[in-house]
């Protein structure tokens, strides 16, 4: 089975002191550490898996500046065949729409049984590439999936809907998921093992490679734009208990006992 | 903007409260003019639901066959299709959910509608603006819509409330007939109700919960201890369970369980979206993280700005003392 993923490289944000840049509309990443996507790294893994089960290749894809040779290095080291990079001057500015596009005009060329995406991405938070792509392609998916079986042509997929519960699918070769995190335990990857392929060619392509024009991709042949980016209104929010360790667990206990907190 | 429709969520024989939360925002958008369409894909056996729909919308429009009792992709957009093309509306309204997720961007994709996706607000004076949340709710985006025939918005669960929604007097209009095509493609064959641990977080009063920020599974034990001495149970946000540090069920948020109790003591979990709607009904929230800006602390009611391995062995060390 003949596999493709497509993988982000993103900001680590979740304990960083962020800076709107001077732009409005993007952040300052100038500090910032990259690393691929959460979602997308339990889409790789997921991809191994399958191969190790059924054989096959796996061609990890990425749209971004040189930088994101690391992320595909990465999956690479983890088991990839073959990566690629998308990148050019005019994708900048891209909306969910318009990296679809970009994602399908490079996906046909390639031969595959199944595509993965992560159900989002950590920066942008969009959750619809995966699922713009497929309907580009015309191929059946599925969002949110949790577990991957295969049997013959036909895949048995669990999706991840709310409160705990699951649903159960059937999908037809071909096809795409986006992988929810959590569906398996992504394996770790060595400094010998990124060693090891470090002299691995990635071959880069280009707007007119893809057959695409300048206008079907970037702000132009995006459907939305960001207007401006501004920093959450901060609410009332917390009493934020001050002092020694020794006075912060007083204090706590004291609230505790107040609020039935201690039971 | 004169006509707005929402994409009705149902599953399992229930209306979702996101298709409330929608309808109420659209009659905000439209304020007392305009119509509210309800976009209703079910089964026949399923029309009862719509006795909640219908007050809340001018028009219902309900396309009802009996294979569109559970959400299948293909199947519910050869539906739409029908309703795409005969219902005029500038803007549709569907969940960011697991339903909205799976089946909004391909309709966006397939009509090159105009779309953004996990809005928390929308302004509609003379353009259509989305509020969107980047970095993991940290930054606020201003969204602007190519203008189209249609525009398309994926609306986040929770973001405006499902009460209070405005009743006027709506018709119901219902589309029958088969579907044609073959769907088979992708099938929905069951539900998996979630699995029943030993532990029923739901029931407990004091809830000590776990983040990211617990670093290891190795660590659990300090939360544990401190669950113990507090008479409570150890509960997880979405990072701890995805790394099997603590089992599914013991996961609160969205995808998890929703939680009420007394006393809910988060340590090192940062506080995204999907999380604090499973826990925000607390009576009383005690964040503790190191980082001054986790989200957590906007909805704490007492927060440390602090190391949790030094934090929770003091705090632990206490309530021993107290309970002597």
């Amino acid at each position: 089975m003949d596999i493709i993923v497509c993988i982000k490289r993103v900001p680590e944000t979740a304990e960083a002191d962020l800076v709107i840049d001077g732009s409005k509309k993007a952040i300052d990443t100038d500090g910032l550490v990259f690393s691929i996507n959460e979602w997308d790294n339990y889409a790789v893994e997921a991809a191994i898996q399958l191969k190790e089960a059924e054989g096959g290749t796996i061609t990890v894809i990425s749209v971004g500046p040189e930088e994101n040779n690391e992320v595909l290095r990465r999956a690479l080291a983890m088991g990839a065949d073959e990566a690629l990079r998308l990148t050019d001057p005019a994708f900048e500015g891209s909306d969910a729409y318009a990296m679809a596009k970009i994602l399908a005009a490079a996906i046909k060329d390639i031969p595959h049984d199944l595509i993965l995406t992560g159900v989002q991405a950590d920066d942008d938070g969009f959750g619809a590439v995966g699922v713009a792509l497929a309907q580009m392609l015309e191929l059946p998916y599925a969002a949110l999936v949790t577990d991957i079986k295969k049997e013959g042509d036909t895949l048995t997929v669990h999706r991840e809907l709310e409160g705990g519960l699951e649903e159960v699918d059937t999908l037809k070769l071909p096809a795409l998921l986006t992988i929810q995190t959590g569906i398996n335990e992504p394996r770790y990857v060595s400094i010998m093992g990124i060693r090891r392929v470090a002299k691995k060619e990635i071959g880069a392509k280009g707007v007119a490679d893809l057959g695409l024009s300048e206008e079907e991709v970037g702000l132009k042949g995006s459907l939305s734009q960001i207007e401006e980016l501004f920093f959450p209104p901060v609410g009332e929010g917390a009493e934020i208990i001050e002092g020694t360790m020794d006075e912060k667990a007083e204090a706590l206990v004291k609230i505790l006992k107040e609020r039935g907190g201690i039971g | 903007m004169e006509k707005i429709a929402v994409l009705v969520e149902h599953r399992q024989n229930e209306v979702r409260d996101i298709t409330f939360e929608m309808l109420g925002k659209a009659h905000q958008l439209l304020e007392g003019g305009g119509e509210v369409i309800a976009l209703f894909l079910g089964d026949v056996s399923q029309k009862g639901l719509l006795d909640q729909i219908t007050p809340h919308a001018h028009r219902t429009v309900a396309y009802l066959d009996s294979n569109l009792k559970d959400f299948e992709p293909l199947r519910y957009q050869a539906a739409f299709t029908n309703i795409f093309e005969n219902v005029d509306c500038q803007l549709i309204l569907m969940g960011q959910t697991a339903f909205g997720m799976d089946f909004a961007p391909a309709i966006a994709a397939k009509w090159k509608i105009p779309f953004t996706t996990d809005v928390v607000d929308i302004e509609a004076s003379e353009e259509l603006h989305a509020i969107r949340q980047m970095y993991s709710g940290k930054v606020n985006a201003k969204v602007s819509l190519k203008p189209g025939e249609k525009m398309l918005c994926t609306v986040r669960a929770g973001a405006f409330p499902a009460e209070d929604i405005p009743t006027v007097s709506g018709e119901l209009q219902e589309i029958t007939g088969a579907i044609e095509g073959d769907f088979s493609a992708r099938t929905f064959v069951e539900y998996l109700e979630a699995a029943v641990g030993d532990v029923d977080i739901t029931q407990a009063d004091i809830i000590v919960s776990v983040g990211r920020g617990i670093k290891d599974a190795d660590n659990i034990p300090i939360a544990q201890e401190l669950a113990d001495a507090l008479g409570g149970v150890v509960a997880c946000s979405r990072p701890v369970a995805d790394k099997k540090w603590l089992p599914k069920e013991r996961q609160v948020g969205t995808s998890g369980k929703t939680v009420k109790p007394k006393v809910y003591i988060a340590l090192g979990i940062s506080g995204a979206f999907q999380h604090q709607a499973g826990m925000k009904g607390a009576n009383t929230i005690i964040a503790v993280n190191k980082d001054p800006k986790a989200p957590i602390f906007s909805i704490a009611h007492y927060g440390i700005v602090d190391d949790l391995f030094k934090v929770v062995p003091a705090l632990t060390e206490k309530v021993k003392e107290l309970r002597g």
